[in-house]
């Protein structure tokens, strides 16, 4: 039998509240296939949410999970990982959580470079309370509150998390399903704050007020927009006018928070680990 | 070779599974199901490979897949 997801699902909890098509399923199947690849332990993994659709996700995960306050998964996730840096520690989230109201807490932890992987699922919108436009809808793209298109410019979320000091950076679709483990996998395996966007679809209040006739059709946008890294190089920039890259974007190398705050605490008199 | 199971009772009908079958095993029935949608079933089955895209797309963890030697 091929991959069986059921043994990190919580008995009893499927099938989950997203609507049909929702791509945050297909995300949940991505992180529940890299917690197999790297084998992690149940009691020794957080899954730490805000809230919208997206942040219903821990609840389905059998392991130590936390569903928090709007916007402020980062905060929890920060406590949980300072008293007990030996646990793999795992955000869950949507683009209004992570960038609106959440935003503070989301470039305050790319500062601090704690070790930690933050899953974000950009559908552009916010999915749970009816569809009002977040920092990601695209310009004069149509939301319950911006009926005649949206004046704002919109957040790259990648590059937000660049600029604020994240140290491992990669992006996703929905679409491409069999890589989002791959890019957790790498996340998680990365010493230092990792950010995965995953591009995601909301078919319910983003797909039918943008001329999406169909959840195919918006699978199919992502197919469309998305281009690796690698094959990007190649391009002119011509060609990669409204693309997106997707795969690794950006890798370094700096010192991780817990281990610093570490050393304060050893030179205040505390005791070493 | 290959097959998949669906469950019926997961499957919500998004119809993400029948464009990712590039052989084109699976339909939508017209039949509502317990959930109050039209799930999906597969047809010509003995053609299935077993190659699991359509269960990598499922969003509602509806369809497992056997590979068969
Ligand atoms: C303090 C607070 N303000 C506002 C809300 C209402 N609210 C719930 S979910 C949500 C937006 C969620 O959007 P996103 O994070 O993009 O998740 P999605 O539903 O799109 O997956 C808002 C504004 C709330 N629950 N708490
Ligand atoms: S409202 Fe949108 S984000 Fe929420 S479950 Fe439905 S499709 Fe998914
Ligand atoms: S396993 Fe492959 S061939 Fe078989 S139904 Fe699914 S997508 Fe089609
Ligand atoms: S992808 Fe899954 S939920 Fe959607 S129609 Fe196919 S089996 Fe049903
Ligand atoms: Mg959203």
């Amino acid at each position: 039998m091929a991959f069986d997801y059921e043994k990190y699902i919580r008995p009893g909890k499927l099938p989950h509240i997203w609507c049909p098509g929702c791509g945050h399923g297909i995300v949940m199947k991505g992180m529940i296939r890299a917690m197999d690849t790297l084998g992690l332990e149940k009691n020794n993994t957080a899954i730490v949410s805000g809230i919208g659709c997206a942040s219903r996700l821990p609840g389905y995960i059998d392991c130590c999970t936390l569903h928090t306050a709007h916007g402020r998964a980062a905060a929890f996730a920060t406590g949980v990982k300072l008293a007990k840096p030996e646990m793999t520690v795992i955000l869950v989230g949507g683009d209004g959580d992570g960038t609106a109201i959440g935003g503070n807490h989301f470039i305050h932890a790319c500062r601090r470079n704690i070790d930690m992987t933050y899953i974000i699922m950009n559908n552009y919108i916010y999915g749970m309370t009816g569809g009002q436009f977040s920092p990601t809808t695209p310009h004069m793209h149509k939301a319950s509150t911006t009926p005649y298109g949206n004046p704002d410019p919109s957040f790259d979320i990648a590059k937000l998390a660049i600029g604020a000091g994240a140290t491992f950076v990669a992006r996703g679709t929905a679409f491409h399903a069999n890589q989002i483990d791959k890019l957790i996998v790498e996340a998680i395996q990365h010493k230092g704050f990792s950010v995965v966007e995953i591009l995601d679809d909301c078919p319910t209040t983003y797909g039918r007020r943008n001329k999406f006739k169909s959840v195919i059709e918006m699978m199919n946008r992502l197919k469309e927009v998305a281009v690796p890294v690698k094959a990007a190089e190649k391009m002119t920039p011509e060609q990669l006018a409204g693309k997106v890259l997707t795969g690794i974007l950006y890798k370094e190398d700096k010192p991780e928070y817990c281990s610093e705050y570490q050393k304060v605490i050893e030179r205040a008199g505390g005791a070493a680990r | 070779m290959g097959r998949i199971e669906i469950d019926e009772t997961r499957c919500k009908g998004c119809g993400l599974c029948t464009t990712a079958c590039h052989l084109k095993l699976i339909s939508l029935t017209r039949e509502i199901n317990v959930l109050g949608f039209t799930p999906a079933v597969t047809t010509n089955r003995e053609r299935c490979t077993g190659c699991a895209l359509c269960a990598q797309l499922c969003p509602d963890l509806a369809i497992t897949v056997f590979k068969d030697k």
